[in-house]
């Protein structure tokens, strides 16, 4: 009998079933059709201008910074005035996101390269999928348009976030990322990102930029 | 080739870790920071303790159908492109991932955190193979160095205090100026990152856990605070997957519920930095991402507590939070306990893997105070469970022949309850007139293993029962 054959005539004997019962199946296929949501707390259901203020609230408490914009043309030069005022090089890298490459980068004195990081890039610039006000969660999805690299090798992470994608629940979050990519369906990597990396490994201390990022700026765009 | 197990010597580790001043100075980081900071969390989240609900039920009803589960994650993963391998025992595993690396020819293999791979000892079959295992969460990275077993399951270096990680930072990485200053915490943070950063771009194989596998999606999940295990999985051209069967959860709702009370119950976060869910190898379009995407399923065991008693212990999702709330384990640490799982999580499922000849002891390091059942984020009974080993236990026969004789004399007594009464006042009140003068006994027969260590109060008025009534007659609470 092979290992997997004997794993699950063993997981068969303990419940007492076949596996084969139509009603158990029924039950397993139903759920997984249905998704049902379970308990949302109340503070994920928040709607309009509370859900941007909880976000941003959520975020900063995760120790992340943000930093609110009228609208997309002004996100590069937030960054770049983010980059002088941490006396950070006006150097950053991204990927190929239509939303990003549609920003005045031209106006600003910003050197930009793109692609994936080699673990050498300070600075890196992603857009996010969407952001979970409930706890200040960023929803990151790959592909060449935002590498996962770019979330996890730079020193300072920066993040722009449309105000429209931030919705109060990670199950709201679900729905959209299913219609976005087919139900049963994901990325190869979705990163839900909440605050810049940390440990407190050492002594229970908690110390900022572990491995990953030691800060994480949040450019939220409205309009 | 498993990690030596040192269960059976619980008595003596423990009476070590209670002598060893750096341990018990450490253990005070234990005692502060993980209680408060869970406490203050959950009173933030009003729906709280109703999640802690959610989260058993989910894992229950998953559990209940685990073998259809299993198979929907199984088509799922294959779907994306990935690779399922399942492994009925520790052996089985660290072959199956053994093989992978030599394929590939692999060199050098980073890890993130899993106590998956602690409990196959993978590390000493990879490095018996010529292939480097790194680890590369902080606490994990340092206990490697030191060649040590986690001591907790989330705080893998709880045990240890600064000064010792910076001379075993000093003794291993002799590439750096000796002459450094690493006094602060933050600089042997900052010497691990650069020494591992390295680590994460040269590795052929990237080894992770997981800490939920989503049938729904095929996806494996791993939560981290450092972005250790993100790395790790996201830079080499492999990523192997190695999680036990009962990781499974349906759908990505399920996850979310369950990841509402994880981080909370864990380390007082809302919810951890990193959250990562992998489907498969990278995608013809990407850009980064592994090429190839293994799962190693394991049993070792776990099927067969399914339908028993023990099913309750396959809910738990590793939070830690049992044994930060644990006395016994404040006072000993996780390492007396003599193997991968300490605490009270480790007290039940210990001897569910090795047996409870070997791992006897541990349920029987609990003082019943029910604290860990009552942060437990799935709700495990655990004393309960931990009394269902004493007993199984003493039906095997195998405590002391003194042990034994000592119980079956009290059950004596405490099966007829008016003799119970009788004896127990008679020798309350000798004990009572023997101590009049001091108060106190510094010894007593068999009862050295009480006076050794502190003075026995001599009975200063009526029996516990007899207050009792007495109480209970007069209206009082």
């Amino acid at each position: 009998m092979s290992a997997r054959d004997e794993i699950f005539a063993n997981l068969r004997r303990s419940l007492g079933v076949k596996g084969s019962e139509a009603p158990r199946r029924h039950v397993v296929q139903e759920r997984l059709e249905s998704a049902p949501k379970g308990l949302v707390p109340q503070r994920g259901q928040l709607i309009g201008e509370g859900l941007i203020e909880l976000f941003k609230t959520q975020a900063e408490a995760a120790m992340a910074s943000v930093v609110e914009v009228d609208g997309p043309m002004a996100v590069p030069e937030a960054v770049a005035e983010y980059l002088r005022a941490s006396n950070l090089p006006a150097r950053i890298k991204m990927g190929d996101d239509l939303r990003l490459a549609a920003m005045p980068w031209g106006e600003t004195a910003l050197e930009i390269s793109k692609g994936r990081s080699d673990g050498q890039d300070l600075v890196a610039v992603n857009h996010a999928f969407a952001g979970v006000a409930e706890t200040g969660t960023l929803t990151m999805t790959s592909g060449p348009e935002n590498p996962s690299t770019l979330n996890l090798l730079p020193d300072y992470a920066i993040v722009v976030l449309s105000a429209k994608d931030v919705v109060g629940d990670y199950e709201t979050m679900w729905a959209r990322l299913r219609d976005e990519y087919g139900k049963g369906q994901m990325p190869r990597t979705v990163n839900w990102i909440t605050g810049p990396s940390r440990s407190a490994d050492i002594e229970q201390t908690l110390l900022l930029g572990a491995h990953g990022p030691r800060s994480l700026h949040i450019v939220l765009v409205n309009g | 080739m498993t990690v030596h197990v040192t269960s059976p010597k619980f008595k003596d580790n423990a009476h070590r870790a209670l002598q060893d001043e750096q341990l018990q100075k450490a253990m005070g980081n234990v005692r502060q920071g993980f209680i408060d900071r869970r406490a203050a969390v959950a009173a933030k989240l009003p729906e709280f303790e109703a999640l802690r609900d959610s989260a058993r039920d989910i894992k229950n009803h998953t559990l209940q159908h685990l073998d259809l589960y299993l198979e929907q994650y199984e088509r799922r993963v294959t779907a994306a492109g990935g690779h399922v391998h399942w492994a009925r025992t520790a052996d089985e595993a660290r072959r199956a991932i053994l093989d992978i690396c030599k394929r590939v020819g692999a060199r050098t293999v980073t890890k993130g955190k899993s106590m998956i791979s602690e409990e196959i000892g993978l590390n000493a079959a990879l490095e018996a193979a010529n292939i480097r295992p790194v680890e590369t969460d902080l606490g994990e990275y340092i206990i490697q160095l030191r060649g040590e077993i986690p001591s907790h399951i989330i705080a893998p270096a709880v045990h240890l205090n600064a000064t010792q990680v910076e001379s075993d930072f000093r003794r291993v990485h002799t590439h750096l100026d000796p002459q450094r200053d690493l006094s602060q915490p933050v600089q042997l943070l900052t010497e691990a990152r650069g020494v591992l950063r390295d680590r994460f771009l040269a590795a052929d194989v990237g080894i992770t856990g997981a800490n939920f596998l989503i049938a729904e999606t095929g996806t494996s999940v791993i939560v981290t605070n450092e972005g250790n295990g993100d790395l790790t999985q996201t830079m080499p051209k492999v990523h192997i997957v190695i999680a036990s069967i009962e990781k499974v959860v349906p759908t990505l709702e399920d996850v979310s519920q369950i990841l509402r009370v994880l981080a909370r119950s864990a380390t007082g976060q809302e919810m951890s930095v990193y959250t990562t869910f992998s489907t498969g190898p990278r995608r013809p379009e990407d850009v980064d991402g592994p090429e190839e995407y293994h799962v190693v399923i394991l049993d070792n065991g776990r099927s067969s507590m399914l339908g028993t008693t023990f099913q309750d212990m396959l809910r738990c999702i590793r939070c830690g939070a049992c044994m930060n709330h644990c006395p016994v384990y404040h006072a000993v640490g996780g390492h007396a306990y003599g193997w991968v799982y300490p605490g009270p999580m480790g007290a039940v499922l210990s001897p569910s893997l090795i047996g409870v000849d070997k791992a006897g002891h541990l349920p029987n390091a609990s003082t019943f105070c029910g604290r860990c059942e009552s942060v437990c984020p799935v709700r495990i009974p655990l004393p309960k469970l931990m009394r269902h080993w004493r007993e199984r236990e003493f039906e095997r026969h195998l405590q002391p022949a003194t042990f034994r004789s000592g119980l079956g004399f009290w059950a004596y007594f405490a099966k007829r309850p008016r003799l119970y009464r009788l004896a127990t006042s008679v020798a309350m009140r000798g004990l009572a007139w023997l101590g009049r003068d001091k108060g106190r006994f510094k010894t007593l027969p068999l009862a050295g293993g009480w006076t050794d260590f502190r003075d026995f109060p001599a009975p200063q008025g009526a029996t516990f029962q007899d207050q009792w009534k007495s109480r209970r007659a007069g209206g009082a609470k």
